[in-house]
């Protein structure tokens, strides 16, 4: 009997999977509502505000992608995930996107069976440690005791790093980032580590944010981007362009405020293409030809999410770094809309 | 089918069919055959369903992964382990890491368990009823609070580690310290008593306890000797305890120094300090104990790339040739005091027996103690950020250990109760009757009877501390459930394969226990004859 409760809760949960595997499109259109899985709580990325409301870098995207398929922003269903629970959720079904601070590896892509559809935010691994340790380098933490994050790549990065320096280190592993942060307040770590957009993040929320500092060590590559199903190339497609058209959007200055009106006035093929005002691009994919417009109109182009949520007129203060466009400097690159 | 058929064609030449349902003979069997068939093509069903779904999504059931280098550090490591390790010795980790939290928390668990549980029946109402408080208290809150409790409490009470550091600070406070000693004329043997403060909190503290001391040493003392005699027992602790006061307390008994020119100083020492012998340390992370070490090891080798260590093996046994060998003193004892009526004195001989191989093992094997501190500078400054040698018990560890005992130890002190009261009152009549103090009537005629009841309910208590140890995750505690249904889930994205590998090494856990108990239950319960 034990033998067969295993299999029937092992079958019971991987029926669920099949189920809802194959057109998400279909499938989000006949819910009304896109199951969007997110960070549990990592301000300026995603998580609820005092009334509830999700807000956040990583949410407007969501809320952009809901925009283009549904037509309204605010028919997402945020589905709070741990570093530990996004890729079984995003496998089972559970939800159809995850936008959740995940770095784009090769495991990820291939093994899991995922797909990375963009890179929203290009990000490296950082420290961060009270200032009255007297610490100034990553390299100098030989023998610390460090906060980490389980089921992420920091927890492979950390260790790499460690050994590569020649240093030990104790590891304490916690579940998210409040858990951390938190551990990291009580002492129980010397070095809280993870994304540095993170850290400044989880910084600008501390009571005394003075007197922390983030160590200048980056010590990996972390792009951190929106993924789906592997084999739903529609759906793909979908995220990915509504990403890109709000890269597009930034790189021709169309914004939240007057899209109306360059709607209305402007002569640029490119741009008439974009909000739908020339060709059929959007009935290639099985939407109508207004989502892109609808996209941009829910939280503006690019670069005011980014300001909005992560830049230097919030808390959090990060600058747009590798996250300009390329006409500034940046990565962010998008496909021509053609 | 075939079963049922082949019996009915033996037994009687004419069968139909239709007896198998209207016969009552065969009915049952019948039933119980076509429920078998059902039950396996439910589960035909469900794996079928499980390869499928697998298939459809471009998975296979594989458990290569488990060869492959995990890659990620674990704090707590019973045997050698670092992130080139193999996936597979990251479970091994993760199942000792288990099963030594279970093991001790077995132990902890029962001991606790049964003493509460004995003292909830006693006739003192207070502790009995403060005893039914503990069990109703701790059995009555979920288990995942109080281990979150219990890690909060001893890690944020604690200092850090960086309050035991000695910094530049506290060595030119020292300095100056010495200085003004020098003027003062030291802190001499006089000085000391001279400089006592009559009239602080410390002083009538340590007067209070002088008093309370020397009355009970007194009290004890006279109902056993006579007046002369008590009064020189009672004289031997309040020695002790005014010479304690000289060397021990006296900083706060006598601060040599006027408060004025101490003040002036910063702190000599630094903030927290580690005790018993200076050898614990208690941090906000763990607690950093001694670590054993051998000058002469006896080497050791690998077995499956699992270390095995001839010292260990040696005190082992050792130990267990002294158990045996005084096992046998007592029961010669035994015999001749069965026989003669007179029992030898065996105490000295039992301590020699137990005691002396150890003690000359273990100083020909040059055992000495690795005492955790900071490593210094040439100034004398600690250096680093934790404590260096020793070992360091995480407090996820000794968090979850405490807070699964004292949980588990109510349910079974309520088990250790049941199987008390089911014990007529006549035995223990009897045994009064005979004689017996309480105490002796407890160990020698209520407890071997109550075990009987005890035992099967308590493996079931055992079973459930050995689950609830995943909940060590909620602690940060890297167990099987941390380290293969945690990080080796996470990193490998095999959910299918981690889960099902969970489930069978929980269940062959669990199945040991109980075949384990169940073997003891059978030792020791009622043999009728």
């Amino acid at each position: 009997m034990k033998k067969s409760a295993i299999i029937g809760a092992l079958a019971a949960s991987t029926l669920l999977a099949g189920a809802a595997s194959a057109a998400t499109l279909d499938d989000v259109k006949a819910r009304g509502e896109l199951n969007c899985g997110v960070n549990v709580g990592l301000t300026g990325f995603g998580m609820a505000d005092a009334n509830g409301t999700w807000v956040g870098f990583d949410v407007d995207l969501c809320r952009a992608v809901a925009a283009a398929v549904l037509g309204d922003p605010t028919k997402v269903k945020f589905v709070p995930t741990t570093g530990e629970t996004r890729f079984t959720a995003l496998a089972s079904g559970e939800i159809d996107l995850l936008v959740r601070n995940s770095t784009a590896t090769f495991t990820r892509d291939v093994d899991l069976k995922f797909d990375f559809v963009g890179i929203n935010y290009y990000d490296g691994q950082g420290f961060m440690v009270k200032k009255e340790l007297g610490v100034s380098s990553a390299k100098e933490l030989d023998g610390a005791t460090v906060c980490i994050q389980t089921g992420t790549t920091t927890e492979l990065n950390l260790a790499d790093f460690f050994k590569a320096n020649n240093m030990t280190y104790t590891p304490v592993t916690v579940q998210d980032d409040s858990e951390a942060q938190r551990q990291y307040l009580a002492g129980a770590c010397d070095a809280y580590t993870t994304d540095a957009s993170g850290l400044a993040a989880g910084r600008a929320t501390m009571a005394d944010a003075d007197n922390h500092i983030i160590l200048p060590e980056i010590i990996s590559k972390e792009p951190l981007g929106p993924l789906v199903r592997h084999g739903d190339n529609v759906w793909g497609d979908i995220v990915r362009w509504t990403f890109n058209t709000l890269l597009i959007a930034e790189e021709k200055g169309i914004t939240k405020a007057n899209i109306e009106e360059v709607a209305a006035s402007s002569t640029d093929p490119e741009v008439r293409r974009l909000l739908g005002l020339e060709g059929d691009m959007g009935k290639m994919f099985g939407l109508d030809n207004e989502w892109a417009k609808r996209a941009i109109a829910a939280n503006g182009n690019y670069g005011e999410i980014f300001e909005t949520n992560l830049g230097t007129g919030t808390p959090i203060g990060l600058a747009r770094g590798l996250n300009a466009l390329w006409t500034q400097g940046g990565l962010q690159y998008a496909w021509p809309m053609r | 089918m075939a079963f049922a058929t082949s019996r009915a064609e033996a037994s009687k030449g004419g069968f139909r069919l239709s007896m198998l349902i209207y016969d009552t003979r065969f009915r049952a069997i019948t039933l119980q055959v076509v429920a078998l068939i059902l039950f396996l093509l439910f589960i035909g069903w469900l794996t079928d369903n499980v390869i499928r779904n697998l298939d459809a999504k471009g998975k296979d059931i594989n458990f290569g992964f488990l060869w492959v280098r995990a890659g990620y550090d674990i704090e707590q490591t019973l045997i050698p382990y670092t992130n080139d390790s193999s996936h597979g010795r990251a479970v091994i980790i993760g199942l000792l890491n288990t099963l030594v939290v279970a093991f001790f928390g077995c132990i902890l668990a029962t001991v606790i368990g049964v003493i509460v549980g004995v003292l909830r029946l006693s006739n003192n109402w207070l502790i009995s009823r403060l005893m039914t408080i503990y069990v109703e208290i701790f059995r009555n809150v979920p288990l995942l609070l109080w281990i979150l409790l219990t890690f909060v409490v001893i890690s944020e009470t604690m200092p850090a580690p960086a309050a035991f550091k000695i910094t530049p600070a506290i060595l030119e406070s020292r300095a100056a310290l010495e200085g003004i000693e020098a003027q003062a004329g030291g802190n001499g043997f006089w000085s000391r008593i001279t400089g006592l403060q009559t009239l602080s909190l410390p002083f009538f503290l340590w007067l209070l306890a002088l008093i309370g001391i020397s009355a009970s040493a007194w009290q004890y003392a006279r109902s056993r000797l006579d007046a002369g005699k008590a009064a020189l027992i009672a004289a031997i602790p309040a020695v002790l305890w005014i010479v304690a006061a000289l060397t021990v307390f006296s900083p706060s008994l006598s601060p040599v120094l006027a408060d004025s020119e101490a003040s002036a100083i910063g702190p000599t020492e630094p903030a927290a300090s580690k005790f018993f012998f200076d050898s614990i340390a208690l941090t906000n992370r763990g607690t950093n104990v001694p670590a054993p070490l051998l000058d002469r090891p006896l080497g050791g080798t690998e077995i499956v790339s699992v270390p095995v260590n001839y010292s260990v093996l040696a005190v082992i046994a050792v130990i267990i040739v002294s158990v045996l060998a005084n096992r046998s003193v007592i029961r010669r004892a035994n015999k001749l005091q069965e026989t003669t009526g007179t029992r030898p004195t065996t105490w000295w001989i039992s301590l020699l027996i137990l005691f002396l191989p150890l003690i000359l093992l273990l100083v020909a094997l040059g055992l000495h103690w690795e005492v955790p501190a900071f490593p210094v500078n040439d100034e004398g400054v600690s250096q680093g950020f934790n404590f260096r040698g020793g070992i360091q018990v995480m407090h996820s560890f000794t968090a979850l250990l405490i807070a699964l005992s004292l949980y588990t130890s109510a349910f079974i002190a309520e088990i250790v109760r049941a199987g008390i009261q089911a014990i007529s009152r006549g035995q223990s009549e009897a045994a009064a009757a005979l004689g017996l103090r309480p105490g002796r009537t407890m160990k020698l005629v209520i407890l071997p009877q109550a075990l009987r009841v005890i035992i099967p309910p308590l493996i079931s208590q055992y079973l459930n501390l050995t689950k609830n140890t995943s909940l060590g995750i909620a602690v940060s505690y890297l167990d099987l459930r941390g380290t293969l249904g945690g990080i080796t889930l996470n990193q490998t994205g095999r959910e299918l394969e981690c889960m099902l590998l969970m489930m069978l090494i929980y269940l062959t856990i669990s199945l040991i226990i109980s075949s384990g108990m169940n073997a003891f239950n059978s030792a020791v319960k009622l043999k009728e004859r």
